[in-house]
């Protein structure tokens, strides 16, 4: 393991992780919204916020999928130092981390009839993340709000899995925005 | 000696319901099984609110904690001194000064604010216990969105009493899925469970965590030819003339004499320091300032 990957988490993990939680929090209440976190300093090309979630949530008990880009010693080491969560492949993941374009998004779990939760979060890094694009509306959304995204299709499909489907985080530097299985694109 | 973690709670565990926290507010009105943590609390005392408030504090925060609508109860200055203590918090009675709110059987007057959020202790989070005591079933029947057997009690409910006689603990559907129990608040509450706030919800004992996100559609269950209703005692806040506020009945001396009063201690003070009096109020000490 390199030295930097004792480098970067939380210099006061209980008071930081309060802190990122409230944010991470208010992003799923909020869907749409893009709210700022800090804490991490992960190595590249995780992000400050992606970097930040993960110190927030992952530990022993949560199985983590890393995309292709992101399955790289500095990351994985970095991630087992700070947290110790396991790496999986994406159908045993609660957790995965990525670029768009390298997430294999049927492949996650998408929870069950009895137990919806039983579903994977995703990380997504984006290059940019604003409040130009897509149209969103559901739950935590007062009347509409908009989002910068991939694509739509994508996340129509999940919508129609409720109360089935996964969550996603977009992030970007230390900014993330959360868009959960309630939310409706057009 | 007492060395306390923040919040008190270990950090996994902490993890662990902001992990359920999480999904719940991903699934309004789905119950997200955790695996609840002693508490140096007795379990009536709240305990699942008390875990979710441990999970959600940050020292910037200003906790508010009711019971039954008053601040001043001993369950409710036990959990606020717990977490100065061990949250380091600011604490506060004024409703519109808090930003973390801990309640038992009561959602306060004023309206709640987007930056607010409320926790509700919950004992039975399960809408559909009475009616099936198998926890496999019922998870069955939410999943199935088996709802039918629900109405048909409440439908008994009218034909036996002539109205829906669940005062308290009335549920209701949320998004238009799962069946929710907004825990034992009165039904009079029932129309503010749509607010800008977010609502969380823990259950000690029974291990649940649910949540509504702000703005989420949530519906009194229902009949077409016997519509829901938020009532409460048709009557005036004897202290501060408020015409819209639930209402404890008080007996007052051995006579039987009766005396109505907000439950809302905090929104009765504020009104009264505004200059309203009640028939049986008396002008408030030091007001209008
Ligand atoms: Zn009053």
């Amino acid at each position: 393991m390199n030295g930097l990957a004792l480098s970067g988490g939380f210099v006061d993990g209980p008071i930081q992780s309060a802190q990122a939680f409230r944010q991470i929090m208010t992003a799923m209440a909020r869907p749409g919204e893009i709210l700022d976190v800090s804490g991490a300093a992960p190595p590249a090309p995780l992000s400050i916020a992606a970097g930040t979630i993960l110190l927030t949530l992952c530990d022993p008990e949560t199985p983590l999928f890393l995309a292709p880009g992101f399955d790289i010693d500095p990351v994985r080491d970095w991630i087992t130092f700070h947290t110790g969560a396991p790496f999986v492949s994406a159908g045993d993941a609660q957790f995965a981390v990525g670029v768009w374009k390298d997430l294999p998004i049927a492949s996650f779990p998408i929870g069950t009839a009895e137990y919806p939760d039983r579903s994977t979060t995703l990380i997504v890094e984006v290059e940019d993340l604003c409040t130009q694009g897509f149209v969103l509306r559901g739950p935590g959304i007062k009347n509409s709000r908009t989002l910068s995204l991939p694509e739509t299709e994508v996340f129509a499909t999940n919508a129609q899995l409720f109360p089935l489907g996964l969550d996603f985080y977009f992030t970007h530097r230390s900014r993330l925005a959360a868009l959960p299985r309630t939310t409706k694109v057009s | 000696m007492s060395e306390y973690n923040f919040a008190y709670l270990d950090e996994q565990t902490k993890r662990m319901i902001r992990r359920a926290i999480l999904k719940g507010l991903a699934t309004p009105g789905y119950q997200v099984p955790f695996a609840s943590r002693e508490m140096p609390m007795p379990y009536g005392w709240g305990t699942g609110g008390v875990q979710v408030s441990a999970a959600i504090l940050t020292p910037a925060d200003t906790l508010k904690v009711i019971d039954q609508g008053a601040d001043d109860t001993t369950n409710a200055v036990s959990i606020r001194r717990f977490f100065e203590k061990t949250a380091a918090v600011s604490v506060t009675e004024a409703t519109g000064d808090a930003s973390v709110i801990q309640t038992r059987h009561r959602i306060p007057e004023e309206r709640l604010r987007e930056d607010q959020i409320i926790v509700y202790q919950v004992p039975i989070p399960e809408p559909l216990r009475f009616l099936e005591p198998s926890e496999v079933e019922t998870r069955k029947m939410h999943g199935l969105e088996e709802y039918g057997l629900m109405h048909v009690k409440l439908y008994e409910d009218i034909s036996q009493h002539g109205a829906i006689a669940t005062a308290y603990a009335y549920p209701v559907k949320v998004e238009g899925r799962y069946v929710m129990d907004p825990s034992p608040i009165p039904k009079f509450d029932n129309p503010k469970l749509e607010m800008a706030a977010i609502q969380l919800f823990g259950a000690g004992r029974e291990q649940r965590i649910y949540a509504i996100p702000p703005y989420t559609k949530v519906v009194s269950l229902d009949f077409e030819d016997h519509p829901f209703e938020p009532t409460k005692a048709d009557h005036a806040c004897d202290l501060c003339a408020a015409e819209n506020s639930y209402l404890d009945e008080l007996i007052t001396d051995d006579q039987g004499s009766r005396m109505f009063m907000c439950s809302d201690t905090d929104y009765c003070a504020s009104r009264r320091r505004q200059g309203h009096v009640g028939v049986k109020g008396t002008v408030f000490e030091g007001s209008a300032t």
